[in-house]
């Protein structure tokens, strides 16, 4: 259940609010569709596309092999950049080295957003937190169910985590990773939670589908 | 020639300043990022938006603002003879008056390098379809989570004789004095839809904006109704 109040584009917000309006005759107003939860001054969107900010953390592939980092495709309309410097820790010639064998087009990893430049160019890094993942298989969802499917203090995590022995991490961006045997039945309870998102005892719900299985 | 007006009624039965039904359905398509249905009585558009997204190849980036694609198309089965698929001189004409609408209206320079592909299908024609599908694009863009000023709210209005007539179908369309597509932005009070065919006199085009005006808000309330109906059970 959503807990707060909705507004559309053009809507008039009152003045606490910091992000996602714009100012005309000193009002100012909404710019998305979004959610204003109680005694926050922020504009929650409740959008499906993503779009990159500064602490995120999010699953990305590796998309191509530049001279002193890496493109990363992290379902955002842009690639972000992963340079040498955030990605190793060892000192790296980059004349005579070939970076595909550190990280390879089409490999998987888990990195932290930590500069963001004209809304275009995203740097990525995985020395602070992340790292690169090996075998899995990645799981496509909406951004803006992400945080359902981690749950109250990532309740909803830790029971998909227990009960199916896998080894999952949810990216900010709506990509999850998934290790592990019962892949399936992960795919099953993300997509119930999907559609069931709105509705309460959802965590009782998925307990039972995986217990099922 | 139609008589297109009877008894101080229109041909359908409506009072000359009196909009058809307004149905909305809201996400249709869930392969978009947004998408809507609208229908004003007869005529339907279903939208669909997609993107914000990345842009090749890469000489139609443009530097500091976004792309905006529209495609414009009438169903081969839309109307009452069979309309020719695909693109013609009609149809690229108002592809373009919806795209220079819709730039007008979003945050441009908040997505840089990137394309917004929206599709606009008139499933069932009767008049107004042009605004239709604007509305119904609206309704994507906001879904679709784009910065935008305001909904856009679209309407169309005529004259038939002395009477200012507001949404028209498709014999007012064909038989009336004129006809007029408008849409705006209520909040920022910009007017980003203008068209005009045939002869109206300046009293009469002032009065008949300010109608529109009216209509609008009714349109953009309706928009923002389903919207939050729509959050407030799925979100």
């Amino acid at each position: 259940m959503l807990k707060g109040k909705i507004v559309v584009p053009g809507e008039k917000v009152e003045n606490e609010i910091k992000e996602n309006i714009y100012f005309r005759n000193g009002e100012k107003y909404s710019q998305i569709v979004g959610l204003i939860e109680e005694k926050k001054d922020i504009i929650t969107p409740l959008n499906f596309t993503y779009l990159p900010k500064v602490g995120d953390k999010v699953i990305g592939i590796i998309e191509e092999i530049e001279a002193s980092g890496w493109f990363v495709n992290i379902n955002a309309p842009h690639f972000a950049f992963l340079p040498l410097a955030e990605a190793l820790n060892e000192f790296v010639d980059v004349f005579r080295t070939d970076l595909s064998k550190f990280f390879n087009i089409g490999e998987i990893i888990y990195a932290k957003i930590i500069n963001i430049i004209g809304n275009r160019i995203i740097q990525v890094s995985i020395k602070e937190e992340g790292a690169k993942l090996e075998d899995g298989v990645i799981i496509k969802t909406l951004p803006s169910k992400v945080p359902r499917i981690i749950g109250k203090n990532a309740s909803m995590l830790k029971i998909l985590q227990e009960k199916t022995n896998c080894k999952i991490i949810v990216g900010n961006n709506g990509l999850i990773w998934v290790k592990g045997e019962k892949i399936d039945k992960v795919y099953e309870a993300i997509k119930l939670i999907e559609k069931e998102s709105h509705l309460s005892g959802l965590t009782e719900k998925v307990a039972k589908l995986l217990e099922n299985g | 020639m139609v008589e297109l007006i009877k008894d101080g009624k229109r041909v359908d039965g409506r009072d000359f300043e009196e909009l058809r039904k307004i149905k909305i359905e809201v996400n249709p398509i869930p392969n978009a990022n947004g998408s809507a249905l609208f229908s004003f009585g007869n005529t339907i558009a279903i939208a669909a938006v997609y993107g914000p997204r990345s842009l090749y190849p890469k000489f139609l980036q443009e530097k500091e603002e976004t792309l905006v694609r529209v495609r414009y198309n009438m169903a081969p089965f839309s109307t009452e003879t069979r309309k020719n698929p695909g693109i013609d001189r009609r149809s690229i004409e108002i592809s373009k008056v919806i795209k220079n609408a819709i730039e007008n209206s979003i945050f441009s320079e908040e997505y840089p390098r990137t394309v917004i592909d929206c599709y606009a299908e008139v499933l069932s024609g009767d008049g107004s379809t042009r605004v239709t599908s604007l509305n119904a694009l609206s309704i994507s863009l906001a879904l679709a989570g784009i910065k935008m000023k305001d909904l856009i709210a679209a309407c169309t209005a005529g004259r038939i004789g002395d009477k200012i007539i507001v949404d028209l179908n498709q014999l007012e369309d064909n038989y009336g004095d004129c006809d007029i597509s408008f849409a705006m932005l209520l909040n920022t009070n910009e007017i980003v839809l203008l068209q005009l065919d045939g002869e109206i006199k300046k009293d009469e085009f002032l009065y008949a904006l300010k109608v529109l005006k009216e209509k609008c808000k009714i349109i953009r309330e309706e928009q923002e109704r389903k919207i939050k109906e729509y959050f407030e059970k799925n979100a």
